[in-house]
């Protein structure tokens, strides 16, 4: 597969070094905001820190969006919403997780509802830390990313198609917990 | 037609087609700044639409709904791209026929069709919500927009988009439409009818991203929404276009051998300011609902354009 520019063949991996390039600098962000993170996106937004500078645009649906960011703790009950938004998405896609709630539960460490580590139900690319991180973590956070898709490491979207089974396993095992009333992360 | 004819109006035809789809993503870009200075934020760079659309078009996986879903793609571009090459630009018309006035009209509803059939074919309800407010807002702009073009033909004596354009031109600016006060008051209604032709602010009531979810696009991902970016960019040339052919001499102010670069120039600067005017009144009005936008076309826009068909009409028979 290749592109003729002028009289020479344009290889494959310069096709997709191109690829790399023009999709690090166009992100479209889902923001599944849950919790209190969600206060943190409007400044991201508008004109006091403009996230559109670098490329980044919130989008509306699932089917147009690349990076799909968690804001906070996460329910099972709205796990498994995340993981139908996450699945709907086109790849290559890209997941940041917010806050100390996706990290290790934070302040809902010993909740009986809440999952703690949310790298066990979808892949993560980059975590931001705290409670709450501030708008510059989000931005920071999003230059990081694109730092890794340039060094081809943001490959989460890679890992569960490899992984698929095993993430299933997780997953089935937090729903049962909710039919069968039983918890094993707790 | 020798086979080189046939060649050089191919290649033309392409070029016309490739010209127009780069300078509505440049439009784009630069309404999209223009819109970041007037919230008093940065903005991204000019390029960006065409990022985005690389970004699009080279996404790994695709989602596809049925042959229906991406049939409406080549159908919406298709028509768009047609009536793109129907246009005067800057004097030059590619493609024309008797009465291509009528034609155009005809052919600026197929890509709402090939739209409403994609939306149909996804099966979203959102998607279905946004395509009948599509279609009731075709139904609503249309009206004025025909009675001001009904109004030029009958001044002009032609249903020929050349024929409306050459006569414009004869004595440079001062012969176009609009510096005559009945084609004023057209040129208003037809304005306004652009702008929701272009879908721009108080009318993008089809795509309402906060209400519902983007409308009609709400299925499409990677390369299908790519694509939707192509029409959309086509499609802002294609209506600027029509209305600088109908009103503004379709740009052509100078006569002889090397006009058609002058002329390409002026029509370039035309579309981009009405672009600028159609970007600013969208950054400047929150959206309306559905029935305050049919209300605002049929009760003002259509009064405003009659009072100029009447006008006209009176100008002629005397």
């Amino acid at each position: 597969m290749g592109l003729y520019i002028g009289d020479k063949m344009m290889k494959y991996e310069e096709w997709s070094k191109l690829a790399i390039k023009v999709s690090k600098a166009s992100l479209w962000m889902l923001h599944f905001c849950t919790g209190c993170g969600a206060i943190e996106m409007p400044p991201v937004m508008t004109s006091r820190y403009d996230m559109e500078r670098f490329g980044i645009a919130p989008m509306a649906t699932p089917r147009q969006a690349d990076v799909l960011l968690i804001t906070g703790y996460l329910t099972v009950k709205t796990l498994r919403r995340v993981i139908q938004v996450y699945e709907q998405m086109q790849s290559p896609k890209y997941v940041i997780a917010f806050g100390s709630c996706t990290i290790n539960g934070g302040m809902y460490w010993d909740s009986y509802n809440t999952i703690k580590h949310l790298e066990k139900y979808i892949p993560v690319d980059v975590y931001i830390t705290g409670c709450m991180p501030r708008p510059e973590g989000i931005i920071n956070a999003f230059i990081k990313l694109m730092e890794l898709i340039d060094e081809g490491k943001a490959r989460g979207w890679e890992k569960y198609q490899k992984y698929y089974d095993k993430y299933k396993e997780n997953q089935r095992r937090v729903f049962n917990f909710e039919i069968e009333g039983e918890n094993e992360e707790y | 037609m020798d086979v080189m004819g046939i060649a050089i109006k191919v290649a033309l035809l392409t070029a016309y087609a490739v010209i127009g789809t780069c300078v509505g993503l440049l439009f784009m870009g630069i309404g999209r700044k223009i819109i970041a200075r007037v919230h008093n934020r940065v903005g991204p760079p000019f390029y960006q639409n065409f990022i985005d659309v690389a970004k699009l078009l080279s996404k790994k996986t695709n989602i596809s709904h049925g042959w229906i879903f991406d049939l409406a793609l080549l159908f919406s571009i298709s028509g768009i791209l047609l009536t793109l090459l129907f246009l005067p630009i800057g004097g030059v018309q590619l493609l024309s026929m008797e009465g291509d006035a009528f034609l155009v009209l005809y052919l600026l509803a197929i890509p709402a069709l090939g739209f409403a059939l994609g939306a149909g074919a996804s099966g979203n309800p959102n998607a279905g919500v946004g395509v009948m407010r599509a279609l009731v807002m075709m139904l609503s702009y249309e009206l004025p927009f025909i009675i001001t073009l009904i109004a030029l033909m009958i001044y002009y004596d032609t249903t020929s988009l050349a024929t409306i354009v050459r006569m414009q031109s004869i004595n440079g600016v001062k012969s176009w439409a609009i510096t005559m006060p009945p084609f004023m008051l057209a040129a208003f209604a037809a304005d306004m009818a652009l702008q929701g032709m272009l879908m721009e602010q108080p009318f993008d009531i089809p795509v309402a991203p906060h209400e519902i979810a983007s409308g009609p696009m709400v299925e499409f991902g990677g390369k299908y929404l790519g694509s939707l970016m192509l029409y959309k960019a086509i499609a802002l040339v294609a209506e600027t276009t029509l209305f600088v052919d109908l009103f503004l001499g379709g740009g052509v102010v100078a006569h002889g051998n090397f006009a058609f670069v002058i002329n390409f120039i002026v029509w370039l600067a035309l579309i981009f300011l009405l672009f600028i005017l159609s970007i600013l009144i969208a950054a400047s009005f929150p959206r309306f609902r559905i029935e305050q936008a049919f209300g605002f076309y049929w009760k003002y826009e259509a009064i405003i354009a009659a009072i100029s068909l009447i006008w006209v009409y009176i100008l002629v028979i005397k």
